[in-house]
């Protein structure tokens, strides 16, 4: 049975609920489907878009919207707060760690296998201190709820996670129709969100940069799927948005081609991965990236956001070794537990899951986005005797967790409110100070029962507010 | 700012610009063929002749309405079709979305697949309504351009990749049509003559303008000056480079340096100016226009020279 959020146990509606059953109550179900239709259609005007790989139609696919939001009362709010920062503050002392002394795999708490032969590790960052130490400046925590006091972290994004974007444009799109909503300011605002980010990558400018770091948002093109993200946070940020093309590296600094000839740029917030930096340094086969780049920053001439290798925190495998990290860096008890994980590349841990996989959740440790993952209880024999094979053909490559309980968030249906699966992602900032914006990206899978929220798979997006007092 | 957006901003109003100049093309083309005896000429091959896709057309025989719709309305292969022209301008504009405003995004995102799989008949029975929809999203989008757009240097190149591809049109349209502006047609006279005059006029929405500046009668040498050298009609070449000459010093000032482009722009003024007392069409219309045609290719090249695009 799931935690429905927006009742208590005795089936009354939770007090952080009371303004949107309120609003429901009064705008009934059919007015309320009326103004979901226009917000699509704004959505779609303003291209808000979202490409999904490998699929016929429509390139640009809209993401679904849900009108009714998802709320934390303050003290939970509290917690995730306390618990996002905590963990954000572990990955990157586990970062700096993994490129220099190695202490918590010299500690046996972390086989060094695990990291140092993994393909995330990019073995040109060792003895290299980025900027402030820090390595992954915006880390998105992905998070799910199984009980009124139950939160648990699903994974980390350490490298590039997207998707804010959406946090922003809903929360805008709320504020453009229904006013009223928010009139009283209960509701605490996420729209600092970029001006915090621009403040937190200018905090890493590099050594060679004198006065106001220029700051630039590095984009694959128009094609990537997360495009439109891109080209959103570099204009709220005012700050150019460039591509591999319109940089070159000389004299050891890195300059972008203006109508003006060239300009030094001092901090690059990257969203193109370590592969395509630097062919010079990562992928010699490659013809993306911009030769030099990696030289220029391990020589203080620019400062990459996230630090090339930051994947290695991220990686599914030492997920599991995350409560392990907050103990061993900071001292403290995780705020937030992880999900019991079996690693298939362990003997017992193998031996466990080919004899549960119908109950389990399977996973690639490498996979994102949802795809290649086997949800045993929905899966059919055959699948599951399919699935079984690969993992015995790699099993360092999987790994499996138990079918959670997921909370379920309302949501508006047909006919009425519905009761859907969710999980939440905020995204915290990483500086010379830590940022967690009230709020972060609220997840929906949109048809009965469903547990996978990815956009790739038909989830959808609502609003997240956090209540102030 | 970034050449490359400086790039993308020429060439989206590039490809705005020449979809509506095609629209209005097929508009003349199809005002053309129904005049008696256009049967045996082939007014259509001229539309085709303007716009540098004669050669699209295979065999012999007369070039057809079906033609014209299938290549320069719906033909995405074709990079000069309007479906084309489309699609690219809203390429340009999506790698630079962050140098538009939302208004001038949403006019060329909204319904940029429209013409994608059109069939060539429906889009036949329906091409005034086509061609007046893609007039309307070009207003749209200079209109958009024109009320909310900073003026800060990527104003400047929208405006340079538009009125060099607007200066173009013209041309290309002269050059195909100088025939009918020949001093010989005056003799000929008749029908025929004076509605291609008319024709070109209304292709570049010029018809009631040219009455308000030249008076009823129609002439060649007035439409000549008209269509070259007037600087109030704003489809005019000379009103055209004007407007680039403008843009071009407010880059060099802008940039703090002296360009190429500028002193070409200067040239081209200077040969259009020949044209208040004749002396630009003595050697001949089809030659100045060449002329002309060139000078404006040579700038097309010193401005993305200059800019490093």
């Amino acid at each position: 049975m799931s935690f429905f959020e927006m009742h208590d146990p005795a089936g009354e509606v939770r007090s952080c609920y009371a303004e949107v059953q309120r609003w429901i109550h009064e705008t009934g179900v059919e007015g309320l489907r009326h103004r979901l239709e226009e917000a699509e259609t704004i959505f779609r005007r303003i291209g808000i878009t979202f490409a999904v790989y490998g699929e016929g139609g429509d390139p640009e696919r809209l993401i679904p919207f849900d009108l009714l939001p998802r709320v934390f009362s303050r003290q939970e709010w509290r917690v995730l707060d306390r618990g996002i920062r905590q963990r954000a503050q572990a990955l990157n002392a586990f970062l700096h760690d993994v490129y220099h002394r190695g202490e918590i795999m010299r500690a046996g708490l972390i086989p060094e296998d695990l990291v140092y032969r993994n393909p995330a590790f990019r073995p040109e960052m060792l003895g290299f201190s980025p900027p402030g130490r820090v390595y992954s400046h915006i880390v998105g925590i992905d998070i799910v709820r199984t009980g009124p006091e139950a939160f648990q972290v699903l994974e980390d994004n350490c490298r590039t996670p997207s998707g804010v974007s959406y946090m922003l444009e809903n929360r805008e799109i709320m504020t453009r129709m229904f006013p009223g909503l928010f009139s009283q300011g209960r509701v605490r605002p996420v729209d600092n969100y970029p001006s915090q980010l621009l403040d937190s990558l200018k905090e890493v400018a590099p050594p060679a940069c004198k006065g106001e770091p220029e700051v630039v948002l590095l984009t694959p093109g128009a094609l990537n799927s997360a495009y439109y993200e891109h080209s959103f946070l570099a204009d709220l940020m005012g700050i150019e948005l460039v591509e591999p093309g319109d940089l070159m590296v000389d004299d050891g600094r890195v300059w972008m081609k203006t109508t003006a000839g060239l300009k030094a740029v001092d901090v690059i917030y990257r969203r193109i991965d370590d592969d395509f930096l630097d062919p010079l340094a990562f992928r010699p086969d490659s013809m993306l990236g911009i030769p030099g780049l990696f030289h220029a920053y391990r020589s203080g001439g620019v400062t990459l956001c996230s630090a090339p290798g930051a994947g290695i925190a991220d990686d599914k495998a030492i997920y599991v070794y995350v409560p392990e990290m907050i103990r061993f860096y900071l001292g403290e008890e995780p705020v937030l537990a992880n999900i019991p994980t079996w690693q298939c590349g362990t003997p017992d841990g193998l031996e466990y899951v080919l004899a549960h996989l119908g109950e389990l959740v399977a996973k690639e440790v490498h996979g994102s986005g949802g795809y290649g993952m086997l949800i045993g209880p929905r899966a059919s024999p055959e699948e599951i005797a399919a699935y079984a094979g690969r993992i015995r053909a790699n099993p360092r490559g999987y790994i499996a967790q138990p079918t959670l309980a997921l909370s379920t968030v309302p949501t508006l249906g047909p006919a009425g409110v519905v009761e859907r699966h969710a999980d939440f992602r905020p995204y915290c900032l990483v500086g010379k100070t830590m940022r967690l914006v009230p709020g972060g990206l609220t997840r929906v899978a949109l048809s009965e029962g469903s547990l996978v929220v990815n956009s790739s798979q038909g989830g959808g997006v609502k609003d997240t507010w956090v209540m102030g007092d | 700012m970034l050449s490359r957006a400086a790039d993308n901003l020429f060439w989206m109003a590039r490809h705005i610009e020449r979809a509506e100049s095609t629209a209005r093309l097929i508009t003349m083309g199809q005002r053309m063929a129904v005049l008696p005896g256009s049967a045996h000429r082939d007014e259509w091959r001229s539309v085709l002749q303007v716009t540098g896709c004669a050669n699209r057309v295979e065999g012999g025989g007369l070039t057809t309405e079906d033609d014209i719709v299938r290549i320069l309305l719906l033909d995405p292969e074709n990079p000069v079709s309007i479906h084309a022209c489309l699609v690219q301008a809203r390429a340009n504009a999506k790698s630079v979305r962050t140098k538009l405003t939302q208004e001038m995004w949403e006019a060329l995102n909204l319904s940029w697949r429209r013409l994608e799989g059109y069939p060539v008949e429906a889009a036949r029975n329906e091409l005034p309504a086509l061609l007046d929809w893609v007039k309307s999203r070009a207003a749209i989008f200079r209109g958009a351009a024109e009320t909310g757009m900073l003026r800060h240097a990527g104003f400047s190149f929208i405006r340079l990749g538009g009125g060099l591809e607007r200066a173009q049109m013209t041309l290309r349209l002269l050059d195909v049509k100088y025939f009918v502006l020949l001093p010989e047609t005056d003799v000929v006279g008749g029908g025929r003559d004076h509605y291609q005059w008319t024709s070109v006029l209304h292709a570049l929405s010029g018809s009631r303008a040219y009455h308000h500046v030249y008076g009823a009668a129609y002439s060649p040498a007035n439409i000549a000056d008209f269509l070259m050298v007037n600087r109030m009609f704003p489809r005019s070449v000379a009103y055209c480079v004007d407007q680039m000459s403008a843009h071009l010093e407010r880059l060099a000032q802008e940039h703090g340096q002296e360009t190429r482009s500028r002193a070409t722009a200067r040239e081209l003024a200077a040969l259009l100016n020949q044209g208040r007392d004749g002396a630009l069409f003595r050697g001949g219309l089809h030659e100045a226009v060449q002329a002309c045609l060139a000078l404006t290719n040579r700038l097309a090249l010193e401005i993305a020279e200059a800019y490093h695009f």
